[in-house]
């Protein structure tokens, strides 16, 4: 028998539109071009941490160290610019960290073994650790000169379109190629799908996944030069916030299962439309903060109810790490 | 003090009778023995609510260049901003009992009662630039209602003429010193019906929040004359997003801070801000310093005397921005 079946996407998608639809009727000035430029431009970087972190979870995995390969590598290139060296070098030696980074977190899960969850945790705190002992001199590592034009990864507009979303659009692109048009992206969705079925089969599981966390860590350091760029300066002191639940919001929202091998990019990108409207049309109707956190929390809640009224678990649908 | 003077009168006395006849030979100041003996050795432990930022790091260097000529032990305890640790580093201190407990409230509420355990317990406690509910004996610090009344006099006058519309960047709800200046903000405004708040909104002290909320009210309020910010490490942000809206000059930007060069003077004379309230760290540091000699040579029971010693605000502006004295250097300050 067919049922009719709503996927959580779909929900979300609704849930967007419908939002999207009341704040276009009932705010003066949500529906203009400009307003939506801005809509998009602030949550680029969330959107561009959110593709990171659905390679990883596509993969059965998860980074919580994602914020700190955002604020780190960044945070590199602004102090090793204010000691006096060169912009190139810096920015090569932050990505070369970011590289380490990301080998230690996919060796740590993929040959030794520990749950992502618990190695990401600890290396992002180690990570986060080392910038605020050794690396950095502050907390907000500030511009200086010699930085000029860095900033062009992060202000001003690419024919007319604010660069940051340009650039979120670009690594939607690359993500969404390696996804669907690379091997190695066939790969990750066989191993998030099954992994014991596809080391059976003879997929290289262990360097996929070292892949997969490199990736995420190069594309979450390249959230944070946008960043950076962005608003002249890299507050490190980010790790400590609760960004990284945006993140996973973010993937788990527009429909990407924790449990792996579901999902893809315009997942992401709908997840993040959704937290960018709500932000906006918040922001315009001057609602305090602590009414955005509340209103946030109960749209949340509504999307994931849903979800479980319209797709109920059972032992069928039910995977292993579900949440 | 009584006590003192008439001390001092008293060896001024006895040195005018004394001094032609000593004329050749070196003088004892009286006083300065007792004052080192009562320094050496003594601990004085300061706990920040993180340190890594501007006005922690100068506080501590500051306090140390005062304090360990002396043979004062000078201790940190960084919480790095959790509140429950800096809680428990306090309880520990009140057991460890040093001499003096410099602190940095988060909020009002947390470090209250301990507080006065520790000077109940014989501990002098003062408090820098965030003050807590209970007053005790010393406090240093910016005066925020003032900061925010000196930043919203300085929008509302460039507002002369213009659109009269403004917006306002707060800090983090919870934190009183973003109450205080809002509270400022509102003793003027409260003046000037004239003026329109188009946005009020709270950026949690983060750059990139304070520029998400700019950019959004700016592209509703084009016409927009002035913002009032509420730090300038977060205001980055703000005056990023009125940069790239191309409202540099048009829009006036006025937050506080505490003067580091990088993040005050620079900024200002980038055009960044137009005015940013400094309460100066160093000067701040060397109260703190001044104040802890003279509790711990005087010898009075901690908590029998209160008093403050709000910092003397310097407004940074295009003006003075260029000069040595506006602002300071933290890596100078360290040496």
């Amino acid at each position: 028998m067919k049922r009719f079946r709503v996927t959580q996407q779909e929900i979300v998608f609704v849930v967007f539109a419908v939002l999207f639809a009341a704040f276009s009727i009932l705010l003066p000035g949500f529906l203009t071009a400009d307003n939506m430029l801005t809509l998009l431009q602030n949550v680029a970087v969330l959107g561009i941490l959110g593709l990171a972190m659905a390679i990883v979870v596509l993969g059965r995995g998860i980074d919580i160290s994602l914020i700190a390969a955002l604020a780190v590598p960044p945070g590199i290139v602004l102090q090793m610019v204010q000691n006096g060296h060169s912009l190139p070098a810096s920015i090569v030696t932050a990505l070369l960290f970011a590289v380490v980074f990301g080998l230690v977190n996919g060796w740590l899960i993929a040959v030794a073994e520990v749950p992502s969850l618990f190695a990401t945790l600890a290396t992002g705190i180690f990570v986060a650790g080392l910038g605020q002992a050794f690396l950095f001199q502050l907390d907000v590592v500030q511009w200086s000169p010699g930085m000029e034009g860095f900033q062009r990864l992060g202000q001003g507009a690419i024919f007319g379109v604010p660069t940051p979303i340009v650039m979120f659009a670009i690594a939607c692109v690359a993500v969404a190629v390696f996804l669907r048009l690379t091997r190695w992206g066939a790969y990750t969705y066989a191993i998030g799908d099954n992994p014991n079925a596809a080391r059976v089969t003879g997929l290289p599981v262990r360097p996929i996944i070292i892949l997969q966390y490199v990736l995420a860590t190069l594309i979450g350091s390249f959230a944070g030069f946008v960043m950076a760029a962005s608003i002249n300066s890299m507050p490190t002191r980010i790790f400590n916030s609760t960004l990284i639940y945006d993140v996973i919001l973010v993937v788990v929202l527009g429909g990407i299962g924790l449990s792996g091998g579901r999902g893809g990019v315009l997942n992401v990108i709908i997840g993040t439309l959704l937290i960018g409207t709500m932000l906006n049309g918040m922001t315009i109707l001057d609602i305090p903060y602590a009414g955005q956190n509340l209103i946030k929390g109960v749209v949340l809640l509504l999307a994931v109810i849903t979800d479980s009224f319209l797709n109920p678990r059972n032992e069928e649908t039910a995977q292993q790490g579900d949440i | 003090m009584k006590r003192m003077t008439t001390m001092a009168l008293l060896a001024l006395g006895m040195l005018s009778t004394a001094a032609p006849a000593l004329a050749q030979q070196g003088l004892d100041e009286p006083f300065q023995k007792p004052f080192k003996e009562a320094l050496a050795g003594k601990t004085v432990a300061y706990v920040p609510v993180a340190m890594n930022f501007d006005l922690t790091e100068g506080w501590y260097a500051g306090l140390k260049k005062e304090l360990e000529p002396y043979g004062v032990k000078f201790e940190l305890r960084d919480p790095n901003w959790n509140t429950n640790n800096g809680a428990q580093a306090v309880t520990s201190l009140i057991s460890e009992k040093p001499a003096v407990i410099v602190v940095h409230n988060p909020d009002v509420q947390t470090y209250a009662k301990l507080l006065q355990r520790a000077e109940n317990e014989g501990i002098y406690v003062i408090q820098i630039n965030m003050g807590s509910a209970y007053r005790s004996s010393g406090f240093v610090g910016a005066n925020w209602i003032e900061i925010g009344e000196k930043d919203a006099e300085a929008v509302v006058k460039a507002c002369e003429g213009k659109s009269n519309k403004i917006a306002i960047v707060q800090g983090a709800l919870s934190a009183a010193a973003s109450a205080y200046t809002l509270k400022g903000v509102e003793n003027v405004l409260a003046k000037h019906p004239e003026i329109k708040v188009v946005s009020s909104q709270a950026a949690d002290w983060d750059a990139a929040k304070a520029k998400a909320i700019t950019q959004t009210v700016l592209k509703q309020n084009p016409d927009l004359c002035g913002i009032i910010g509420f730090w300038d490490g977060m205001d980055i942000g703000t005056a990023a997003a009125v940069k790239e809206a191309g409202l540099t000059g048009k829009v006036f930007v006025a937050t506080s801070g505490g003067g580091e060069s990088k993040g005050a003077c620079a900024q200002v004379k980038a055009g960044a801000f137009d005015l940013d309230m400094s309460y100066d760290v160093p000067t701040q540091a060397a109260q703190m310093g001044a104040l802890i000699k003279y509790l711990i040579s005087s010898g009075v029971k901690p908590g029998s005397v209160k008093g403050s010693s709000y910092t003397t605000l310097i407004p940074v502006t295009k003006d003075n921005a260029g000069s040595d004295t506006a602002c300071w250097n933290l890596g100078d300050l360290k040496k």
